[in-house]
């Protein structure tokens, strides 16, 4: 089946369009890293098929998309995967729930280079509701994880 | 498995490429502006996702639309029809003052005030990005919309364009940290800078002495220095003022006009001297 090569694609895709839907203020703060997660779901599974290169582009896109300087997304989402990669065989032993904190700190570790590398460039202050998504990526994760890895097993991806 | 796997340059060495690439990125598109001519062409790139994302929005107002009581819609005509009927008498006021002050600019040997042109945009999409207020209207290269034109809605200034897309194009709103707009007190013609602040609901009014003639209250219009924004639209009201003695300049804050957490549709303006003319699709709404 056709579908089955671009699935990888359209979930990151889905991922992306999660990721900049307009939402009222209060779900807006609390909007999970939708390609975070993907992404490193992906990684986790597929290390020979995403990693830092994939990372890379797709953080490219969400520069385009929020409108930040080129290359910020890129470089906390390119530190983050690589985590991921370097270290998949571990992750992958590791129960869910323990997956989803280190998939919070790895949230955290992003937001916090966004934050720097904005910082850097214009005076932005820091405030702590940024950091609200670190705790709905969490919690999302365990069903994310379900959900791609019935996806996967369904259309055979490998 | 896959033999791939091996080939090409291991993850570490990977990573470091693309950090370096990230860095380099930054540096040519903040610091050098390198990205000016392609962003176009990378907007439209990633401009479906933005129409699939603005969907579910659309969906949920045409469906509202849709289950509009007929009481609520005689109401809304009804005040709509007493609106028109004000905005009538003022604008047939209007003419009589412009015709004279024409006249009298004239008399002056002053150049005569040509007038604006105008297309009604629609809001795509907000940014989620806590860092910056920009947001994404459904106009662009194709309208004839250029970089920096000013952006109003119907009570004031919204903001100006910051990057053209084929069919769509970003705003960069005047609250937005990295903004700062040109304005003069409408009483008293005294000019002032408003850099924004980061909120939505206030703006920072800068270098302003101790013995300004300055008061809470004060309308705040655009003062057309800079070339960016045309003079005498409002932009926002004085709110507080803060003349502490022991800092070189008063403290100001001022509220944006334009409800900018709550814009729908927006006015694009082409004054006469625009780079680009408007291209109206259609309908004659100049």
């Amino acid at each position: 089946m056709k579908l089955r090569h671009y699935t990888i694609f359209l979930s990151i895709i889905v991922a992306l369009v999660l990721q900049v839907t307009p939402m009222p203020p209060l779900a807006d703060q609390l909007r999970p890293d939708w390609v975070l997660l993907v992404l490193g779901y992906w990684t986790l599974a597929l290390p020979n098929r995403v990693n830092v290169g994939v990372a890379f582009l797709v953080g490219l896109v969400l520069d385009i998309l929020l409108g930040t300087a080129i290359g910020i997304h890129s470089f906390a989402m390119c530190v983050c995967i690589f985590v991921l990669a370097a270290n998949y065989q571990r992750l992958r032993n590791y129960s869910v729930w323990q997956q989803a904190v280190v998939i919070g700190i790895l949230a955290a570790l992003y937001h916090l280079l966004v934050f720097w590398l904005q910082h850097l460039l214009t005076d932005v202050n820091f405030l702590f509701t940024y950091l609200w998504p670190v705790f709905t990526s969490m919690l999302i994760w365990p069903w994310l994880f379900l959900l791609l890895r019935k996806v996967r097993r369904q259309f055979r991806i490998s | 498995m896959n033999t791939m796997f091996t080939r090409g340059p291991s993850l570490p060495h990977r990573t470091v490429l693309a950090l370096c690439l990230s860095i380099l990125l930054i540096l040519v598109d903040h610091r050098l502006d390198g990205f000016a001519a392609v962003k176009v062409y990378l907007n439209s790139l990633v401009s479906p996702i933005q129409y699939l994302a603005s969907l579910p929005g659309q969906m949920l107002s045409a469906s509202a639309n849709r289950l509009v009581s007929h009481q609520q819609l005689v109401a809304e005509n009804a005040r709509l029809t007493l609106q028109a009927a004000r905005m009538q008498e003022k604008l047939q006021r209007f003419e009589l003052l412009k015709s004279e002050n024409d006249r009298l600019r004239t008399l002056l040997g002053s150049p005569v005030r040509p007038d604006a042109q105008i297309m009604v945009a629609e809001l795509m999409a907000v940014d989620n990005n806590p860092f910056s207020h920009q947001i994404v209207i459904d106009k662009g290269a194709i309208h004839g919309v250029y970089e920096s034109q000013s952006v109003l809605d119907d009570k004031g200034i919204v903001g100006q364009i910051m990057e053209v897309g084929t069919t769509t194009s970003r705003v960069l709103l005047i609250a937005d940290i990295t903004h700062a707009i040109p304005l003069r007190i409408a009483r008293n013609n005294v000019r002032l800078v408003a850099s924004g602040s980061g909120q939505l609901d206030e703006l920072f009014v800068e270098h302003v002495p101790h013995s300004a003639d300055i008061q809470v209250g004060d309308e705040l219009v655009s003062s057309g220095l800079g070339n960016v924004f045309p003079e005498g639209y409002p932009a926002a009201k004085i709110t507080s003022i803060v003349r502490d003695e022991s800092r070189p300049f008063a403290q100001v804050r001022a509220r944006p006009m334009a409800q900018l957490d709550r814009l729908k549709y927006l006015l694009l303006l082409w004054p006469s001297d625009a780079p680009v003319q408007p291209v109206f699709d259609g309908q004659g709404e100049s």
